[in-house]
């Protein structure tokens, strides 16, 4: 047989064992973080019964549900600036004859991804710290503009292997049929376009959403985010609130990933 | 040649010493080099020749998705390199169909239509029409993904035309299609062209196609033309080697020019006898040269006459309507003789019995190479 003498990863000794520790390491932390979330004590390790109490609790919360907003108001900005100029970043370096400079601009464009967060979250702490001498100004703003301007490689990436993987041919139909180049924009390119943007939408919502390192340094008092809010109540009492909050956080983040995962199928 | 008075036909394309160089430095290839060629009104032109030897760079330069590194393309006299694709009365059925993939048939095909500003009453019922056209009225509203190729096919056939465009470029458009599709298509193709009187630039690597369809053919091979004429010229007086290998099948026999007079050569062949040639245009034969014979114009002879050349048949094959001798010469090369298949006839020639093969009237020609 031929297929016994390709090289399987799968037959080397140790695969399943270390399979199954990176399962378990991965995932039973989350499934007790979950299961807690349904404790009826005030305990986040001694299990005392089932109860809907910490949801409950965290919906009362006044601050949570204060931070969420924020959270849902600045991911929503963000996502939909980030995603747009990502946008017309992808058209800028695909649908152009390839010019000198291109990969400095991939480069530029997706530094985000490889300058270490902490260093991009000074940056912007020192740089803000100007302008708000400058303007007076101290709203949300700041924290709108650094989350766009991180999420864009995340927006980006998406669009632009949707745009490489399109058939240029279609294209250059549309113009055969006399449409002008922003008709075969709006017509042929954009809508084949979707769910690229979509799932960069998604993606940019997502890591906007989750971000901790630069909104905890950008933000200024009573600007907290859902997760920086999580990382300051878990520094004093800890109930199965926390486990709750986190688990509605996940099913979020699982729904937005599913629907991402479905997005991309379509396009194959 | 070609029809009569196809000569005082304007001309609708004109490439004027057209090369394209893709790449630069060492690894440039050129896609054409140096061509010319008029395309007249209302003509089936076929571009012919093997892959890559630069039939789709020719169409796209004309469509407008590419421009030429030197040489002019024209249209009806008129220069249209300023002219950007979307301004061209040109309209192209791709190699790969290019059919949109979120619109309906329908949608595929009343797209020009709807670039063009035409109202919706004159966009559905040219869609109508055009869907009778190539027999599809019942997928109308099918999405392009979920009909088979050669529906794909005929659907870039129909919104290439809807437009009613001046010249309709065709790359290879039934390349996909059944023998019986194919066969349907291009009698349906060639009435179209008929009746719409639009001028067809048609690309094939497809010998036969192109003999069946046009009205002139132009043969091309690494970026060349190396001839352009009717059918009937290139298949019976091909000029080069090239032509001669690429349409049909042909023997090649070597000899010497003894004279030369008007558009024929008295040529005394290698393999014993002497033959009337044709000459190619501008051509002027000298010393040893190539001449080619068709296989069906020599005929087998069982008592070879005085002019015959003499060989021994090496193997037959039939084929029903007709059947080929292969008939090793006395003077070395081998010769092919077909032989159409009329009651009774050649049955009896055996293998290995001495024959004699007759070169007809006209059937010679000298190549330039
Ligand atoms: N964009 C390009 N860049 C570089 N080389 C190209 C490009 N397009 C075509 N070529 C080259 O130019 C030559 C002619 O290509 P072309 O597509 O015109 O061939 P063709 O006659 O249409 O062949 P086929 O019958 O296979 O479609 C080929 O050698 C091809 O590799
Ligand atoms: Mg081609």
């Amino acid at each position: 047989m031929v297929s016994s003498r390709t090289f399987s990863v799968k037959r080397q000794t140790g695969f399943g064992t270390i399979a199954l520790l990176c399962f378990v390491l991965l995932y039973v932390p989350i499934a007790t973080l979950v299961a807690y979330s349904f404790n009826a004590g005030p305990s986040i390790a001694i299990w005392e019964g089932f109860s809907w109490r910490w949801y409950i609790a965290a919906w009362n919360n006044q601050q949570i549900v204060e931070t969420s907003v924020r959270s849902f108001v600045i991911a929503s900005i963000a996502a939909v600036v980030a995603t747009t100029a990502a946008t017309m970043a992808a058209l800028a370096t695909t649908r152009t004859r390839p010019y000198r400079g291109l990969n400095f601009i991939y480069g530029f464009i997706n530094q985000p991804l490889m300058v270490p967060e902490i260093v991009t979250g000074i940056a912007l702490l020192i740089f803000f710290a100007i302008v708000k001498i400058w303007t007076g100004y101290t709203g949300l703003g700041y924290l709108i503009v650094a989350h766009t301007a991180f999420c864009i490689p995340f927006a980006y990436l998406p669009i632009r292997a949707r745009l490489e993987n399109m058939d240029l041919t279609l294209e250059r139909a549309a113009a055969d049929l006399y449409a002008t180049p922003w008709m075969t924009f709006r017509k042929v390119t954009l809508p084949l376009l979707w769910p690229g943007i979509i799932a960069g939408l998604m993606l940019a919502f997502v890591v906007s959403l989750d971000d901790v390192v630069i909104t905890e340094l950008v933000k200024s008092g009573g600007q907290d985010t859902l997760p920086t809010y999580m990382l300051g109540q878990l520094r004093r009492v800890v109930t199965p609130e926390i486990n709750a909050i986190s688990s509605v956080f996940l099913l979020i983040s699982i729904v937005i990933v599913t629907l991402f995962f479905f997005l991309n199928r379509k396009q194959t | 040649m070609g029809r009569a008075g196809s000569g005082e036909r304007r001309s609708a394309i004109e490439a004027i010493g057209v090369s394209k160089v893709f790449g630069n430095g060492d690894d440039a290839v050129r896609a054409l080099d140096n061509v010319d060629v008029t395309i007249r009104e209302n003509e089936f032109f076929t571009l012919l020749g093997p892959s890559g030897c630069g039939k789709t760079t020719l169409l796209r330069l004309i469509a407008g998705f590419d421009f030429p590194t030197e040489g002019e393309i024209r249209l009806y006299g008129e220069d249209i390199a300023p002219l950007p694709p979307f301004k061209r009365p040109v309209n192209t059925v791709f190699q790969n169909y290019a059919l949109f993939p979120h619109m309906t048939v329908a949608q595929n095909i009343g797209f020009g239509l709807e670039m063009l500003g035409k109202p919706k009453a004159e966009i559905d019922a040219r869609i109508s029409e055009m869907l009778k056209l190539v027999r599809m009225e019942e997928l109308r509203n099918r999405r392009t993904s979920q009909i088979s190729g050669g529906q794909q096919q005929r659907v870039a056939l129909a919104r290439a035309l809807a437009p009613r465009p001046k010249v309709l470029l065709l790359d290879e458009p039934l390349s996909a299609l059944d023998f019986k599709l194919r066969k349907d298509m291009q009698i349906e193709l060639k009435r179209l062209q008929h009746e719409t009187g639009i001028t067809f630039i048609f690309v094939t690597h497809d010998q036969e196609e192109a003999l069946t369809m046009s009205d002139r053919i132009a043969v091309m091979s690494k970026g060349h033309i190396l001839q352009i004429g009717s059918p009937r010229d290139i298949y019976d007086r091909p000029a080069e080697r090239f032509v001669a290998n690429f349409i049909g099948d042909t023997n090649f026999l070597e000899g010497q020019v003894k004279e030369v007079h008007g558009s024929k050569a008295r040529i005394a062949l290698n393999a014993g006898a002497e033959v009337e040639a044709g000459i190619s245009e501008g051509a002027n034969p000298q010393g040893n040269v190539t001449i080619v014979v068709r296989p069906e114009h020599a005929a087998i002879q069982a008592r070879p006459g005085a002019d015959a050349l003499k060989g021994t048949i090496e193997n037959i094959v039939y084929f029903g309507t007709d059947t080929h001798f292969h008939i090793k010469l006395a003077s070395g090369p081998h010769f092919i003789v077909r032989q159409q298949n009329r009651h009774g006839a050649g049955e009896e020639f055996k293998t290995g019995m001495p024959v004699g093969v007759e070169i007809g009237q006209n059937a010679a020609q000298v190549l330039k190479d």
